[in-house]
């Protein structure tokens, strides 16, 4: 080699016009793989769904309702699952890339936003009816009032006590905002704290907060109004009784849920998609009740949640079609008392809830409870998430020692100068 | 390629002849070959590194809402967005908790990384386990460790206080729960979890000074104190400056410690430019605003980036 070095060099250099060559190749293979997949070509017999049914016993119920509904329209439907906070930002991606699933599961507060950009198909237009749904949820999946998400079941928040400590100290189930707080204080005693609920600075927390504000007349286009604060001052007095955890600030409902397990809490404010964990501990008596209203006689209306399914705009209207006659499919009677029973939520069909409503007597409160809930996206539509932000920061700068109204009036200020 | 070394004329140099093809053919071979070696490097920092970075400045001058991933329309509005991210306190707000948990975290890390080092730099039994065992909380996943610390420092029955109440010291400490304690609680964790890095390139540093240096230094009667000054941080400079400003690079733009620990509360407390663009971007689907607010933490890691580079450079002269 030594005594060549000219040649190896144009070996060498050789080498590297082959290297050259073939880092060509290959960028252009992965171009051309790329276009490709933008291009992919569907597969006439298979539809997919994408929801957020991520845990195992949820994306397997999903599975089987797919499988009987493929079944008997004759198509095969593939399920896909994302995170639940992901399901937005992916259909968009997938907007954009001409790839979007044949349905969509959006969370409810969440399909407003799709709907605005144009995203979604009006169901009625597939054919769907819905005589059997009340107008509320019915509400609960239209924007500007096209109807453009199935609800098969729907869930909003009560208030979950443990039976055997209500029992021992001799107190009543509160209905009443009074009650509730004389309770709570009540009840409080060592490490246990009266009431547990979520604050934090999600949309768990806003969630939980609409109870307290919607029952007291107060309204989320009007965040300073004085029964707003009224309400925030209610969970304030909460807190400053020792009735509730410092914590609740930096809780989730799933914390929630957990501290209630543990019996650090005596009543807790959460839906029944715990239940299916509260009763694991089968050493936990627990009943649930409406959440309590400000004055007796009140209604106590709660947060309408859940998911809807939507059929995107993918422009092939055959296949949006047969989307929308497996939306049906999913959504029908039969399919929501079975899914209903399954997740503990209620089903949206009229009939089906009547029935769920035999089979589950210890949830009736909720079923109560959901007929008189509101949505959160009815008035403000894809707004609501402006709205959310700015009750979130408002709520936790007044449970930590903020004047309600000045921490409501600032997020006034936020939500409509963000808007 | 063989075909390419049959073919090959060979060069002027060895034939002594004018044979061979111009020099100019050749010239310009050479230089096609060296750009075929920095073509991959140029395409792959152009595709993955600039068009990104175009894209988002160009981003940020736009009204990007979810109607633009529909129609692809994304209508260009001056300075709007910057505007109205610059009049909103929170983003205020968020420099400062970015910055003061910026320098929070890498003055904790550095001071005690370094101390940390300088220990283990000596030999002694199971000095290497110990040296391991540090290394652990840089293995576990960061979502991971901050789901642990927010069960840690629960107010109420976290372990931390339970310990602190069993010892006598009150145990009430709202850790996260408080605005004005949180963003200290969550620069504790970034501490815990930055120390085994800062530990591990200090370490290596340590080890490349050599040991005549302090042997000379004994022998002319150096304190330890003094040892430490004159001896090994001169000699430790440029691995200072690495740590510190890869440090720098990747506490500035936290986002997944802080969504696991508080997700920006209590009250915005924790809010750093991090969590606000992801708050923009994800949440409010408000991209044009979370472009700002990224491009304002990529120009503040950028100026970071030319010290780093100054410093490299006057460190090789």
């Amino acid at each position: 080699m030594t005594a060549h070095p000219p040649a190896a060099a144009h070996r060498a250099l050789g080498r590297s016009r082959g290297a050259v060559t073939s880092f060509a190749a290959v960028s252009v293979l992965i171009a051309g793989a790329a276009l490709t997949g933008c291009a992919e070509q569907r597969d006439s017999d298979v539809y997919t769904v994408m929801n957020s049914s991520t845990d195992e016993t949820y994306h397997r119920w999903d599975a089987e309702a797919m499988a009987r509904c493929g079944e008997r329209l004759g198509v095969t439907i593939e399920q896909q699952s994302v995170p639940a906070s992901q399901v937005m930002t992916k259909a968009l991606r997938m907007a954009s890339s001409k790839s979007l699933p044949d349905i969509v599961q959006f969370d409810a507060s969440e399909m407003p936003t799709f709907a605005d950009a144009g995203g979604l198909v009006d169901l009625r237009a597939l054919g769907l009816a819905t005589d059997d749904i009340p107008q509320g949820i019915v509400d609960f999946g239209s924007y500007r009032g096209t109807y453009y998400g199935a609800a098969r079941s729907v869930n909003t928040l009560a208030l979950f006590y443990n039976k055997d400590i209500l029992d021992e100290a001799g107190v009543p189930v509160p209905t009443t905002w009074d009650e509730m707080r004389a309770a709570a204080k009540k009840l409080t005693e060592g490490k246990r704290y009266g009431l547990a609920l979520s604050a934090g600075g999600a949309e768990d927390g806003v969630f939980q907060f609409t109870p307290f504000m919607w029952s007291n007349g107060g309204d989320e286009s009007d965040l300073d109004g004085p029964q707003v604060v009224e309400a925030l001052d209610y969970w304030k007095a909460l807190l400053q009784d020792g009735s509730l955890s410092k914590s609740t600030v930096n809780w989730t409902q799933a914390d929630v849920n957990d501290q209630f397990m543990a019996g650090n809490a005596a009543m807790m404010i959460n839906g029944p998609w715990q239940v299916e964990t509260l009763n694991t501990d089968k050493s936990l008596h627990w009943e649930i009740a409406q959440i309590p209203v400000p004055e007796a006689g009140a209604d106590s209306v709660g947060p309408l949640g859940g998911a809807v399914l939507t059929v995107p705009n993918t422009g092939d209207t055959g296949r949006e079609r047969t989307a929308g006659r497996i939306v049906d499919c999913l959504a029908s009677e039969k399919e929501q008392l079975t899914y209903a029973l399954n997740s503990w939520m209620v089903p949206a069909n009229e009939k089906a809830a009547a029935k769920w409503r035999a089979k589950v007597p210890e949830l009736d409160a909720l079923a109560d409870q959901v007929a008189a809930a509101r949505s959160r996206t009815a008035k403000l539509g894809a707004g609501w998430s402006g709205v959310s932000l700015a009750l979130q920061s408002a709520f936790q700068s007044a449970l930590t020692g903020q004047s309600s109204e000045t921490a409501l009036q600032r997020a006034q200020q936020r939500a409509t100068s963000g808007n | 390629m063989t075909t390419s070394t049959v073919t090959a004329p060979v060069p002027a140099k060895t034939s002594g002849k004018s044979a061979g093809p111009d020099p100019a053919r050749q010239r310009l071979r050479r230089r096609l070959a060296q750009w075929g070696f920095v073509a991959p490097a140029v395409v792959f920092m152009l595709l993955f590194f600039g068009y990104p970075l175009v894209r988002n400045i160009v981003m940020s001058f736009q009204h990007y809402t979810p109607k633009t991933f529909f129609t692809g329309e994304a209508p260009f509005n001056g300075a709007d967005n910057w505007s109205s991210v610059f009049q909103d306190v929170l983003f205020g707000q968020a420099l400062w908790h970015t910055l003061v948990f910026t320098a929070g975290s890498l003055l904790g890390q550095f001071c005690v990384g370094l101390a940390l080092a300088v220990f283990f730099n000596r030999r002694f039994p199971l000095g290497g386990v110990l040296r391991s065992l540090i290394l652990l909380p840089w293995l576990v996943p960061m979502v991971v460790s901050g789901i642990v610390w927010r069960r840690i420092l629960d107010q109420d029955t976290g372990v931390l206080n339970t310990f602190l109440d069993t010892l006598g010291l009150g145990g009430h400490t709202p850790w996260l729960t408080s605005p004005d304690m949180a963003l200290l609680s969550v620069i504790l964790v970034n501490i815990w979890i930055g120390i085994p890095f800062n530990m591990v390139i200090l370490y290596g540093g340590l080890q490349e000074i050599p040991r005549e240096l302090y042997e000379a230094a004994s022998l002319d009667g150096a304190s330890a104190w003094r040892t430490f000054r004159s001896i090994t941080l001169p000699m430790l400079k440029p691995v200072i400056t690495v740590v510190l400003v890869l440090g720098f690079m990747s506490t500035v733009k936290i986002l997944d410690l802080i969504l696991a620990l508080t997700d920006g509360g209590p009250a915005d407390a924790t809010q750093t430019l991090g969590t606000l663009t992801y708050q923009n971007s994800f949440v409010e689907l408000d991209f044009g605003a979370g472009a700002v607010v990224g491009n304002v933490l990529i120009l503040i890691s950028a100026v970071f980036a030319v010290f780093y580079l100054r410093a490299n450079r006057t460190e090789g002269k």
